[in-house]
């Protein structure tokens, strides 16, 4: 049995951070010049890294797949980043980030690396303040925060709707600083299709020039991979287009562990489905959970009329709605954790209380706040959002529709749970090194701080943490003794061979002229993953999806169509290495999923719950982190390697967020 | 539910910069109104797949109108026509009618030369990004975020300009290929914030020289790129760039 | 130098040119103005402008700046096409609030230019330089700029072309007004509007101060062609004209004496 080693530094955990820097080896600024590092990805933590490490004097190779660094789908998160400034004087500290993080991850993260990022959170917000991030600003100057699902302060910081954006293209102004400097060398439009060892480190990448098609060779001392998570698996997530699984997989297959898969957070408050050729899911964002009420009609005749189409929401009165996320959480009400609502929606939904046409939404009202506020306010607060609900939907959130008795009945929004986001990921320790020497993974496409479940508005914060504070200093410790070996040359053998296993992947899939498109054997893997390992888990049902996923498997091998040639640009060729890597993915989550009996954060076991359906932890037997083992072929189940979890500053308890 | 329409879809087809195009014909039938557009054009490579023929390739990744990835010139409007301004992933097939021809080009300009189909290349807005687009500070050990303080107002106005998406829908519009509405927000966000004061001269004339360098078109004030702007970006940037750039030259 | 060579820098100089050349036109509006009133004088203006050594340079100056103004717009027009391509869209839509005059600001510009063309020969031509080359043989002597005017307006083509080219002046200002302001970055959200207010205000009264004169000698109302108010005989005695019966012959008419 392979052991473990997360590398945690000694010390109480509030100064291993601190330790750890201080002892840590770092590398003298003339062999910073002579050492490479590649970076695939641009998003907050691959830009944020490579910015870091090109003005630290590493020579930079930055690969994204879109035709600028600006576009990877950072960008797209709405609602805020968390820092323990306490500027709002409501009692928050670093301690108190840290446990709600833990907390909020339904005690699965490492202590350590969540204190490190509740630790460095408020550097964050100084470093982008100081880029120009135009954050939301109180009258007096000062910075102005707002509440977020799962804490009791307010420390979320805001850009309008758009942090993810200003963060990103605060990053991205970084980055374009590095390249201007000639720090930071921009491959756009690549995409890294495998990972190259030499002598049992990574060494270097193949990656494809997606204009050109051709493959291309590339070196360095070390490879960090920031590619983001496996969402879109599922096909139907909240996640971009493009966001691929295909880099971390190439990692997984050489040898780096795959933790956690089987944590996938649904988000709460997305457009529900519309129908079969719909490509993606709109999130809207959670702070529409601070101001609007969830709701489904107590009756279920008043259910089955509204999936009738024969009601609108408008049309119940007050007294028939069901808010169930208040009635059973009465401390928290609303801003529950996000596992927690989605959970919740679906609960109600299985029970027959949906409310749209395919029995899968919810509502979200806000007759109450606008009623409390003035519409002025509420869309003021949220008025591009109502904006672009109303666009999809052609439902006006903020239209009166009646008033009875003094109470205002307005459009309510429609909203169901989706994939939103990946918490498991890449193994790394401490340093954020994968289980191979030199391959380091960062942001979303790591595993590491937020257990089982994440909270609101952390994904930006650990993606910036890792990118701007922890890997430009842990990969010294690394790198320090690197520069004494030669440059590696991409005419080795190594490369070669990398080179040709991916050539002949390429070619067998070229060469399957099938009859059918990758979508829609993407879309079949999607139905499977949401029906069998998605909200709901059962044995019985993650064995059928491991199956129904091997059956997809072969029609994929024996019946994919791929027009065009692999010469130049074919999206479809891409597309299909991805869905080669998503079918891989399915199954991961599924065997994760399986080996998990319990159910904790995004992973919920039907056969784990309390009698009142909320989820059973097993602290006793599933107190680790599951690392998968790649066993040499993808169809060969995975070996589980147990990382056990220690905790010395916080008690694990059962999350309670009813009073 | 909204109705489905049945349409004629003219899409513009082109094998690289240096060749031709031209433009493909096809009958869309039954498209649901709720679908976006991006997804009728998923549908018909869908149809061209079955039947063996190449897809139609556009850029596209979020869809959820912030990327800035997509770009495509519907009905001689860039992302198509809306009320509030939105990118083409944001624009439903509700909007058009049943019957209706709808003509797709790509951005044309000399400054975005076309890949494939409607994917062009738009790395000149990274060269101008490149140029000057950021604030130099280190990362590592600023001053508190509270020890600048900033009017809310400036910073409501900074956040305003910072929204563009970098789509290029600007220079798709303008008749001169000018590229001043995007190259104004960022100078703009920069110049409003106390930040961005020490370098604005040098960031504007930067800029705006790169601008030049890779040949986009002189500002000549028609506001087509503000009528088409999905994030409503205003020539009020452009007037701002004018007055750095003519003050930052006038103290040189 | 950064007026040649940068995209703002010639857009500077289009700007400030134009602004110059507007203001010209203000000082060249009113002066026309009084030859509605005062056959005297303007004629009195028209001596003063001519072969004097402060008006040829004024009138070089000029010269120039409509000469910058005129080879930057073809300049300018010249980069833009290449930046736009070689390929067209196929489907165009203008958006409401793109004005026709801004995107044809050439074509109204040339029009301007060859109004300009017909004017100078018309008029200048007639007077400053005959006066420097000493033409001899005109109909007028070149410093009776008021009977050049009622010579002109008295050709129903002329008054049309005149008309036209008005016209075109004044679409051709009211997008280069604003846009003249805006390109020297003296502008923002609050004063789009007002700048746009005002300049089309202004330009209207301008070109109305244009349009007054031309139809005031076109239709021969113009008060300066009729006696009643206030014409003077140009013989020189100074007594007021008798001659009641044909307002546009005043001009010419001696009181007698």
């Amino acid at each position: 049995m392979v052991k473990i080693d997360s590398k945690i530094p000694e010390g109480p955990v509030a100064e291993k951070w601190t330790n750890y820097k201080a002892h840590q080896r770092l590398v003298n600024p003339k062999n910073k010049l002579k050492l490479d590092v590649i970076v695939v990805g641009t998003g907050l933590a691959g830009a944020s890294a490579a910015a870091s490490l090109g003005e630290m004097g590493f020579n930079v190779l930055n690969f994204c797949i879109q035709d600028s660094p600006r576009r990877a789908h950072s960008i797209a998160a709405q609602g805020g980043i968390n820092a323990a400034k306490n500027y709002q004087n409501d009692g928050d500290s670093v301690y108190r980030l840290f446990y709600d993080t833990v907390k909020g991850g339904d005690y699965r993260a490492r202590e350590a690396n969540v204190y490190r990022l509740a630790e460095v959170s408020n550097n964050i917000i100084d470093q982008c303040v100081a880029q120009g991030v135009p954050f939301a600003r109180e009258y007096g100057g000062t910075l102005a925060n707002r509440s977020f699902g799962g804490a009791q302060v307010s420390r979320t910081f805001y850009a309008k709707g758009q942090t993810g954006q200003q963060l990103l293209l605060g990053a991205y102004s970084a980055l374009s600083a590095q390249v201007q400097a000639g720090k930071v060398k921009l491959y756009t439009r690549y995409e890294m299709l495998d990972l190259v060892i030499v002598d049992g480190r990574a060494r270097g990448i193949i990656a494809k020039n997606l204009v050109t098609g051709k493959l291309e060779r590339f070196s360095a001392n070390a490879v960090v991979i920031a590619t983001g998570g496996y969402g879109n698996t599922y096909f139907l997530s909240t996640n971009a287009m493009g966001c691929n699984v295909t880099a971390a997989m190439s990692c997984y297959r050489k040898g780096a562990y795959f933790a956690n898969p089987c944590y996938v957070q649904i988000h709460p408050t997305c457009i529900p489905v519309h129908g079969d050729k719909q490509s993606k899911l709109t999130l809207m964002s959670e702070s529409l959970r601070n101001d609007g009420r969830i709701w489904v009609p107590k009756k279920l005749e008043d259910a089955k009329a509204l999936q009738e189409g024969k009601k609108e929401g408008w049309e119940i009165p007050e007294e028939d709605r069901d808010y169930y996320l208040e009635r059973r959480y009465p401390a928290f009400g609303n801003l529950v954790p996000r596992d927690v609502a989605s959970r919740a929606a679906k609960e109600r939904c299985d029970k027959g209380y949906g409310v749209n046409n395919t029995g899968l939404a919810v509502f979200l009202d806000f007759s109450e706040s606008i009623q409390r506020l003035g519409i002025d306010v509420v869309l003021q607060r949220y008025g591009n959002l109502f904006d672009m609900y109303e666009e999809i939907t052609d439902v006006n959130p903020g239209e009166k529709r009646k008033t009875v008795n003094g109470v205002d009945y307005y459009n309510p929004m429609m909203i169901f749970p989706a994939i939103h986001y990946t918490m498991g990921g890449i193994w790394v320790d401490y340093e954020l090194q994968t289980s191979i020497p030199g391959l380091f993974a960062i942001g979303e496409c790591n595993f590491s701080d937020h257990g089982a479940n994440r909270l609101g508005a952390s994904a930006l914060m650990q993606g910036l943490a890792d990118g701007y504070f922890v890997l430009p200093y842990t990969i010294q410790n690394y790198l320090a003794d690197q520069a004494i070996w030669p440059k590696v040359s991409t005419d080795r053998k190594e490369f070669a061979e990398v080179e040709k296993a991916v050539n002949d992947r390429i070619e067998r899939l070229m060469n399957i002229k099938g009859k059918r498109s990758v979508d829609s054997i993407h879309k079949e893997l999607g139905h499977i993953c949401w029906e069998y390992i998605g909200m709901g888990r059962t044995k019985e049902g993650l064995e059928k999806g491991i199956q129904e996923i091997e059956k997809l498997r072969k029609e994929f091998d024996t019946n994919l169509f791929i027009p065009g040639t692999r010469e130049g640009l074919n999206v479809e060729l891409d597309k299909a290495v991805h869905l080669d890597d998503f079918l891989t993915m399915g199954k991961l989550i599924a065997y994760d999923a399986l080996s998990r009996n319990e159910s904790c954060g995004g992973h919920f076991r039907e056969e784990y719950q309390t009698e009142e359906g909320e989820a059973k932890r097993d602290d006793e037997n599933y107190f680790y982190v599951g690392c998968l083992k790649y066993m040499g072929s993808d169809a060969a189940a995975p070996e589980l390697i147990k990382e056990p979890l220690e905790y010395e500053a916080i008690k694990v308890q059962t999350r309670n967020y009813k009073n | 539910m909204d109705k489905n329409i049945s349409f004629t879809l003219k899409f513009w087809r082109q094998n690289g910069p240096k060749d031709q195009g031209h433009f493909d014909t096809r009958e869309m039938k039954d498209i649901p109104g709720d679908t976006s557009f991006l997804e009728m054009l998923d549908i018909l490579n869908e149809q061209l797949i079955e039947e063996g023929k190449e897809p139609f390739v556009f850029d596209h990744d979020c869809r959820e109108g912030i990327c800035g990835m997509c770009s495509l010139y519907v009905n001689g409007t860039p992302h198509g026509k809306t009320e509030r301004g939105a990118t083409t992933c944001q624009l439903y097939m509700r909007r058009f009618h049943d019957g209706e021809t709808i003509t797709v080009e790509p951005w044309r300009s000399a400054g975005f030369p076309v890949i494939k189909d409607c994917m062009v290349d738009r790395t000149a807005f990274d060269k101008i990004m490149q140029a000057g687009g950021y604030v130099s500070v280190r990362t590592g050990a600023p001053q508190d975020a509270n020890a600048i303080l900033i009017p809310k107002q400036d910073a409501d106005e900074a956040m305003d300009c910072a929204s563009c998406i970098g789509c290029g829908a600007c220079v798709a519009a303008c008749k001169n290929g000018s590229a001043m509405l995007f190259v104004s927000s960022k100078v703009s966000q920069l110049a409003l914030l106390p930040q961005g004061r020490p370098e604005a001269a040098k960031r504007a004339k930067a800029m705006v020289a790169k601008m030049d360098e890779l040949g986009f078109g002189n500002c000549t004030n028609t506001r087509a790129c503000e009528a088409v702007c999905p994030k409503n970006e205003t020539i009020a940037n452009i007037a701002r760039l004018n007055r750095e750039y003519i003050w930052a030259k006038l103290k040189d | 130098m950064w007026l040649f060579n940068s995209s703002i820098g010639r857009k500077v100089v289009m700007s400030v040119t134009g602004i110059a050349l507007i203001l010209f036109m203000t000082f060249h509006g009113c002066m026309n103005v009084v030859a509605l009133f005062s056959a005297k004088g303007y004629n009195m203006i028209c001596e003063f402008l001519g072969a004097n050594w402060y008006a040829v340079v004024a009138t070089l100056a000029l010269a120039a700046l409509a000469l910058i103004h005129i080879v930057y717009a073809f300049i300018l027009t010249i980069q833009n096409r290449k930046a736009r391509g070689n390929n067209r869209y196929d489907v165009t839509d203008k958006p409401a609030k793109v004005e026709w005059a801004s995107q044809n600001m050439l074509v109204l510009g040339i029009i301007i230019l060859l109004g300009l063309l017909l004017h100078l020969f018309n008029f200048w031509y007639n007077m400053m330089f005959a006066e420097i080359v000493g033409v001899k043989g005109l109909a007028h002597s070149p410093s009776d700029g008021f009977a050049w005017i009622v010579d002109t307006f008295n050709q129903p083509v002329f008054v049309c072309l005149y008309i036209i080219w008005i016209i075109a002046l004044w679409f051709h200002l009211t997008h280069g007004f604003w846009s003249a302001i805006q390109t020297i970055g003296w502008s923002g959200h609050i004063w789009f509007n007002r700048w746009k207010i005002i300049g089309i205000i202004y330009v209207t009264l301008l070109c109305l101060m244009f349009i007054a004169v031309i139809l005031g000698f076109a239709l021969g109302c113009a008060p300066s062609l009729c006696c009643g108010c206030g014409a003077e005989c140009n013989c020189g005695h100074g007594d007021l004209c008798e001659c009641a019966k044909n307002c546009a012959n005043a001009a010419g008419a001696c009181c007698g004496k």
